[in-house]
Parts: C-alpha cells; structure tokens; sequence
C-alpha cells in the first residue's frame, strides 16, 4: 500500500521528532550540569585519587567519539543483563558526555579567579567549600555563562547521534520519512532547518551573554 | 595591656623555609607582644612578605612553630581556621570580593565562618565601615571606589573577624601617592586602640613614627632588630646601613 505525503505531514512529524530532541537535550543537559558540579568538585578538591580519577573521567569524554560512549552504555548495560530502552541508554551517555565537558569548562572560569581571591577568603577563615559557595564560584559562574550556553549547541547537535541507538528524535524521525517519500533532500534539508531553530536563539542568547559580562563586574 | 606570664603574644621560632632549593627563611626567631605595632622591612626577596604570610598560614614552612594569641601553627598543619580566626590580613592588592558591596565583603566572614546572625552581622559591618570613614558607602561595589577606599574596606573586612592580630602586607604600595595616607591614617588609629599590628611596608617615615619595633630582614634572617627610631639613628650592620640610605 502507498501512502501519499504532503509537506505538512513531514513538516508535522519532524516538529513531533524535534520534541524529543529538545527532551533529550534538557534532560541531558540539567543532568550533566549537575553531575558536572560533583566532577568539578572531585577535579578542584584536595583528595588526590579523586583528582585523578576525575581528570581520567574529563579526559576518557572528550578523548573518545559520543557514539562509541552510546555504545559502551547501550551495550554494556545489557551485558549487565538490564534490558534499556534506547531513550534511557541515550540520556545517560549524553549526561555524562555534557557533565565531562562542563566540568571542564566550569574548571577554566574557576581558575580564571584570581589568587587573591582565595588568600583573602582563605584569611578570614572560610573553610574550601565556603571559599568556593561564596566567593569563587559566584564569580567564576559569570564568566561560565556565556561557554555553558555556547556549549549547550553542542549538546542539541550531539543528540543526532543517539538516533544510532535506536532512539526516535529528530534525525531518526527524518529518515524514516526520507525511506517513506523518497523525498531525502527535502527531509533532510528540513531536518537540518530543524536543529538550526533550536540552535540558532542559544548561540544568540550566548553571544549577547558575552557581551553583556564582558568588562562589567556585578 | 593585660599582664601576660609569657610576654610573646605572637611566638615564632626557628622557622625554616625553602621555594624549591631557594632557602628563604633561614631559622626566624621573634616574639612581639600584645598591642605592639611591629614593621617588617628589608629589600624584595629578603623574606619579609614569606614571613609575613607563614603567620597565617598562607605560606607553608618546613621547619618551625608559630603561635598567635595560644593558637600553635606546626610546620605542614593543614587545618588553620581556628588560627586564621585570630589573625586578621591585608593585601597590598586589596583583594576585595568583586561581586559583594562594600558591607557585603565585611559581613561575608562573620556571617558564614562565625554563624553570626544576619542583623548582627549588618551592625558590625556597619561599625567596622564607620571605623575607617566610609558608612556611607556600604551599598558601594569595590569598583566604584577608589584605591584608598577599597583599602580601608579591606581593613573593616579584616576587623570584623575581631583578630587578635593583624597582618598589613605592603598595604599601600599599590595606592597611588595621594592616597596613602587615607590608608596609614586608619592604620595609626588602630594602633592607637592598641591593637596588634605587624606590617611589610616601604614606609620608612611610617614604620618610624608609628611602629614599637622594627624588624630588618637580610637573605632570608633577622638581621637587625630593635626600636625603628634607634635603628634608623644608629644602625649596626653595613646592610641596614646601606638599605636605608637606599630608600631616603
């Protein structure tokens, strides 16, 4: 049996798939921010093997494609024996591959503050963690702003990915249709307007975050 | 002043120091007593500011004791808030917190270190910015005010803990000339309230006027110490000799 597009059912699909995109890409990224926050702190604290260990986490996410992570959570879960669905398999690795770039990022601003800074606070007694809950990351947050925007592009853009796994956003969603109407261009090419909304207001918004901190201090 | 059995308020002994194979503190012996405004001289890379800075801990040593106020400080001790409670500091780069005002930067340490109540912490806050002549700009961020005046808010920041000793690390040399003496006003009227004062400084006149003892540092030692108006009169060694020839 044929069934017969019209542009507006590929259009009204892909906006459904782009739901999901953006579900994806919230989730990943409120749940990274977070774990990245511990990961700073392991990364910035006094415990030696967790510095460590912490910078071998930063290191092994960035040093390894987002697909091959996909995979190693997709398929090493089920080895485990636990049966997980592709959206689960693709918000977990997409935590942690968005938590591994933040705490990197977030670990610039935080020694982009100056060392006074920390003698001053330090003399008045504060203990690391009042040190980094009322003076360093205050500070440092300002400046995390405008890269932690700039880098949530990158987490959108990362969620094509998880279509491998099997996970039904807005890439998937576009080749299904591209094999339903044979119209792959035209799919595509709307795919592709797809994540550019969802984009291009986030590099804006980023960009007018710079501008807006830079050189003024409170 | 309050009758001591041991008259060192401020103990240190035999403190050694190395930045990697640069021997910087070579065995520094000082006491100084409560209410006594001591002001530590000497050329760059004599130790001073490492000496001045081992007080509280910022610097570690190898070898040594510090003692304020009966608080010990060993060599390689790692928790120092219970000393740094007692021993106030000031940066020659004011160090304020950029993102806090003027009352904010005072209160911050009494509020989250000593858990003082918010109200409380307001009125001292308050009191310490009356202190050094700047009430009025407690809503001001450190950026809208000048040098002299982010100094002196440094100085209420560093009060408000109540230390028992205050550190004043180069405090002015940052300033530019006609804002010194806003700073060393503040500085003097501290130490007229008896408070303890132990201070780096290019001051010469200051550390003169002002000072109870004055402290020559020498490749890494004491090498001269005593009265600052008999030492700038009469010193005893080539080096203090010269160096002050140097600065007048």
């Amino acid at each position: 049996m044929m069934m017969e597009f019209t542009t507006w059912d590929i259009v009204r699909n892909l906006m459904f798939g782009a739901l999901w995109t953006l579900g994806l890409s919230v989730t990943a990224f409120v749940l990274g921010g977070i774990v990245g926050l511990l990961v700073l702190a392991g990364r910035m604290g006094h415990t030696p093997w967790l510095r460590k260990s912490m910078r071998g986490y930063i290191e092994f996410f960035q040093g390894t494609p987002l697909l091959m992570q996909l995979f190693l959570v997709f398929f090493g879960i089920s080895l485990a024996g636990i049966d997980v669905p592709a959206w689960l398999a693709a918000a977990i690795g997409l935590t942690f591959f968005t938590s591994a770039y933040l705490a990197e990022i977030w670990r610039g601003c935080v020694e982009a503050i100056p060392k006074g800074q920390w003698e001053a606070s330090a003399s008045l007694a504060m203990s690391w963690l009042q040190q980094m809950r009322y003076v360093v990351l205050p500070q440092a947050l300002r400046i995390a702003v405008a890269p932690t925007v700039g880098f949530s592009v990158q987490v959108v853009k990362g969620t094509a990915v998880t279509s491998i796994i099997g996970f039904t956003e807005l890439t998937k969603t576009g080749g299904s249709l591209a094999n339903a109407t044979f119209q792959p261009f035209l799919v595509y090419g709307l795919v592709a307007a797809g994540y550019f909304i969802l984009c291009y207001p986030l590099s804006l918004y980023a960009a007018s975050l710079e501008r807006k901190f830079h050189g003024s201090a409170h | 002043m309050a009758a001591h059995i041991d008259a060192s308020f401020v103990r240190i002994d035999g403190l050694h120091k190395h930045f990697g194979s640069n021997h910087v503190l070579k065995g520094i012996d000082l006491r100084i007593k409560e209410g006594e405004v001591v002001a530590i001289i000497g050329r760059s890379g004599s130790g001073k500011s490492t000496l001045l800075r081992s007080i509280n801990g910022l610097e570690t040593f190898e070898d040594g004791l510090v003692e304020v106020a009966g608080e010990k400080l060993h060599a390689g001790q790692t928790d120092l808030r219970a000393l740094r409670q007692k021993v106030g500091m000031v940066f020659q780069q004011f160090n304020l917190f950029p993102h806090l005002t003027a009352g904010q930067n005072v209160m911050l340490a009494p509020q989250v270190v000593k858990k003082t109540p918010l109200a409380d912490c307001e009125a001292i806050a308050r009191q310490m910015l009356k202190k050094v002549g700047l009430d009025h700009k407690f809503d001001a961020f450190p950026d809208q005010l000048s040098g002299g005046q982010q100094q002196r808010v440094a100085i209420a920041r560093a009060l408000a803990m109540q230390p028992k000793v205050l550190l004043c690390d180069e405090i002015t040399s940052a300033l530019d000339p006609e804002l010194v003496n806003e700073v060393l006003a503040v500085v003097k009227q501290l130490a007229a309230e008896g408070m303890t004062l132990i201070m780096v400084t290019h001051e010469m006149r200051f550390a003169r006027d002002v000072g109870d003892k004055l402290v020559f540092m020498y490749e890494g030692r004491v090498h001269e110490m005593g009265p600052p108006k008999e030492l700038f009169a009469n010193p005893q060694t080539p080096e203090l000799q010269s160096f002050i020839s140097a600065v007048h």
